[in-house]
């Protein structure tokens, strides 16, 4: 791969590279992704070719057989001109799961980090607007981890009810 | 309290010290909203200075059911994604999910995917076409595709049993072989449906007032396009000349590339979005009439000996291995040996790229189904198609990005 | 007890109850398709969909509601006029359907009087025609001109708890917001 060898040449021994079907990836670990991530999108972007971000999403990795970070997000990048993909995965854990934004590179990324906020609380460093785009804004919880179960905690029935006779 | 939802965030608006603007509250339920979808405009006098989106009126926990349910029960909630075209995400999802198990479909299994992905395509324009113009006033055409949309259905009823949410599709086949009354409603549909696209196109496509409401309005640029993520007609109409089923062909597409062409657009306006969607109708067209004569013969499902699909009921009652088959399948403890790996597969829906990334942990259930969503891409890119524009421009923005409410909020 | 002066008043709403669609997801597309020209509802007399509450008789809630939208749908039950009815149209609207997550509602009659519930997923036009039609009937035999038949419902409608319910021990109950589990709160005064 052409953008393996750029890759290396700048950022050697920051991340690793695995492949699975026709899936291409760049796995970068808990501790370099905070430092790494966002130079590393800007190479594949900017000197890599890889103008649009197909994809942008969270895994709870709890429980996983092994699995050495907690959270991980995704980008799924696209050579518009070649059609080539890549995946690149950044990896962050608790207690206070943090990467930093990529809406500088690509405008679309800003509502996909939003909803990896919402959905499991992994913060983005310069984002512009973070905050809940699913959930009721008073919701505490982060739905989507491993530990939330799948009917919640009772949020879904804590309204007003409305009888017939008072309306 | 509980009568309040999400305060907008205001304060940096142009001018919003300024006391003449209006906020005005493009509340969740508004008939131009398709669905419930919520905008929040600042308005000076009729132009719009700022609109803010406000979405999850729909958000339904489709992602933590996928993490419920098995391969095969899931398609069940796929299909309530994109609600108009429900064929189309069964397809996507099982591209997915094929991929991980390493499936090769059968011909036929594909020839009638392809087929019936398509019928949905057709189904999704039908819909997004006469949507938006009866928020634009025009509601003849509305009906005249809600009619054409009938047949779709019916040919969907004889196939699967259901009107839309087939749940048609299984890992490894399909749930039961394609009949000939099926095929024949295929053939009339063939026949017959050049001649509502022509009516549409005859009420629309020169209408005065259609192009006026439409024409400039909305634009997005190619490099926007690309920045912001867009597929689908909204990308192609701003000139992205990017579908997966040339690009990365699936299903039948390689075998039928010869019988369509990808339809694109240039300015990227409203009014290109919509001449977008009436050519691939046509170009659908085109595919299902080549389909269906070159249907090939043979089975459905995948080899039973494979042990990934559901044997039909013959095998089941009358073969031992076909019990052991069914019984492996649908036993919660069973199910599929899967690879401990995660994969990503893409279909071109109706409204763009529509792909799952699914990670696997060997059982027979995804640990995560995450869902790339075009709608909730292409609707963040709604604050920057109003800028400038005013608010009778918002239902025909937001009829030509065909916002699907069950997609954008899962 | 129904009067002549009921039964007249009765027979001119109940061919005229125009809906106000809450059209939120999939059955909203079927309602959508009874409106059109297959299976016309206008023979019915309700195909003036008109999307303004104070201007309608009959909310038909299509699709599921998810807790983002319980207010809003609230808010627009108490700003209809009298006489109302409410139809909860299909599996998600009537108990939640597929969707047992920590965001549907199960059953919006937990929180708005229900009068007709149309199972289905989504439900076929033939369904809801026929949903339209049986309203038609209780609005016929129950109906009264002041709409003080409406008067005596005090009492909550919807399903008391159920064995899929939380327990006690595992609901977080915390006093304020969305945290704690279901009890009665004063209503807001709406307009």
């Amino acid at each position: 791969m052409p953008y393996l060898d750029t890759l290396n040449a700048k950022f050697a021994g920051a991340f690793t590279t695995s492949a699975f079907r026709d899936n291409q990836r760049v796995l970068v670990n808990a501790e370099r992704a905070p430092t790494v991530i966002f130079a590393l999108l800007k190479c594949l972007k900017e000197e890599c070719g890889f103008d649009m971000l197909a994809e942008l999403g969270g895994i709870d990795y709890l429980n996983y057989p092994d699995a050495t970070d907690r959270y991980c997000v995704v980008y799924g990048l696209t050579n518009t001109t070649t059609g080539e993909r890549v995946f690149v995965k950044a990896f962050a854990n608790d207690p206070e799961p943090e990467l930093p934004s990529v809406t500088a590179l690509w405008k679309g990324a800003d509502w996909m980090e939003r909803e990896v906020y919402d959905m499991y609380g992994v913060r983005f460093t310069g984002h512009p607007d973070l905050r809940r785009i699913l959930m009721p804004s008073e919701y505490t919880a982060f739905p989507l981890r491993k530990d939330y179960p799948l009917r919640g905690y009772g949020e879904r029935h804590n309204f007003p009810i409305v009888t017939r006779a008072e309306s | 309290m509980p009568l309040q939802t999400a305060a907008p965030v205001l304060d940096d608006v142009a001018g919003a010290d300024q006391e003449f603007l209006y906020t005005l509250n493009f509340g969740p339920q508004h008939p131009a909203t398709h669905t419930t979808l919520r905008l929040i405009l600042t308005l000076d006098g009729e132009t719009i200075v700022k609109a803010v989106p406000d979405i999850g009126y729909l958000h339904s926990g489709f992602e933590k059911l996928g993490e419920d349910l098995d391969y095969n029960q899931y398609v069940t909630i796929v299909d309530r994604m994109n609600y108009i075209s429900p064929f189309a995400n069964e397809c996507a999802w099982f591209t997915a999910v094929e991929k991980l198990l390493g499936i090769e479909l059968t011909p036929r299994c594909k020839y009638i995917r392809t087929i019936l992905a398509e019928l949905a395509r057709i189904s999704d324009h039908l819909l997004c076409v006469g949507a938006a113009a009866l928020d634009l006033g025009a509601l003849t055409a509305f009906l005249y595709a809600f009619n054409a949309r009938e047949k779709i259905y019916n040919i969907m009823e004889t196939s699967s049993g259901q009107r839309f949410h087939p749940s048609y599709a299984r890992v490894g086949g399909l749930m039961n072989d394609i009949n000939d009354d099926a095929v024949a409603q295929i053939r009339d549909f063939v026949k017959t449906f050049p001649k509502v696209h022509a009516d549409i196109v005859r009420l629309l496509n020169r209408n005065r007032i259609f192009i006026d409401r439409t024409k400039g309005i909305g634009v997005l640029s190619k490099e926007d396009a690309i920045n912001t993520s867009c597929s689908g007609p909204v990308a192609r109409a701003s000139g992205v000349v990017r579908d997966l089923r040339k690009d990365e062909p699936y299903l039948a597409y390689k075998e039928l590339a010869s019988s369509f062409k990808v339809v694109c657009g240039k300015a990227g306006d409203c009014y290109n979005r919509y001449l977008v969607r009436m050519g691939e109708m046509l170009e659908s067209w085109k595919i299902i009439a080549a389909a269906v004569e070159n249907l090939p013969a043979g089975p459905v499902n995948v080899d039973l000996n494979d042990k990934l699909t559901i044997p039909d009921k013959t095998a089941t009652y009358r073969s031992i291995e076909g019990l052991i088959q069914h019984f492996e399948l649908f036993m919660w403890n069973r199910r599929w040996e899967t690879p401990v790996e995660e994969v990503y597969g893409a279909n071109e829906t109706a409204n763009g790229e529509l792909g799952f990334y699914v990670v696997a942990d060997g059982s027979g259930k995804a640990f995560r189904a995450r869902t790339r969503p075009p709608s909730f891409i292409h609707f963040a890119i709604f604050p920057l198609l109003m800028e400038g524009h005013q608010i009778s421009d918002v239902p025909a923005i937001l009829g030509s990005l065909n916002i699907i409410a069950a997609e954008l909020d899962r | 007890m129904v009067t002549k002066l009921d039964a007249l008043a009765n027979l001119l709403r109940k061919y005229s109850l125009w809906p106000m669609p809450f059209a939120t997801a999939c059955c909203g597309i079927e309602l959508m398709a009874t409106a059109s020209s297959r299976y016309d509802i206008a023979r019915f007399g309700a195909e003036a969909m008109r999307f303004s509450p104070r201007q309608c008789d009959v909310m038909i809630v299509a699709g599921r509601v998810v807790m983002k939208m319980v207010p809003v749908m609230q808010r627009i039950w108490l700003q209809m006029p009298e006489p109302k009815w409410c139809i909860s149209m299909g599996a998600c609207a009537s108990s939640g359907g597929v969707f047992d997550t920590y965001c549907t509602v199960q059953g919006i009659d937990r929180f708005i009087p229900v009068d007709v519930y149309i199972p289905g997923c989504p439900p076929r036009p033939e369904q809801l025609i026929r949903a339209i039609l049986d309203l038609q009937e209780k609005v016929q035999k129950t109906g009264t001109i002041d709409a003080r038949e409406f008067a005596s419902r005090t009492a909550y409608e919807g399903p008391t708890a159920l064995a899929r319910e939380l327990s006690p021990e595992e609901a977080i109950v915390a006093p304020g917001d969305y945290r704690t589990a279901t009890r009665l709160r004063s209503l807001p005064v709406v307009n």
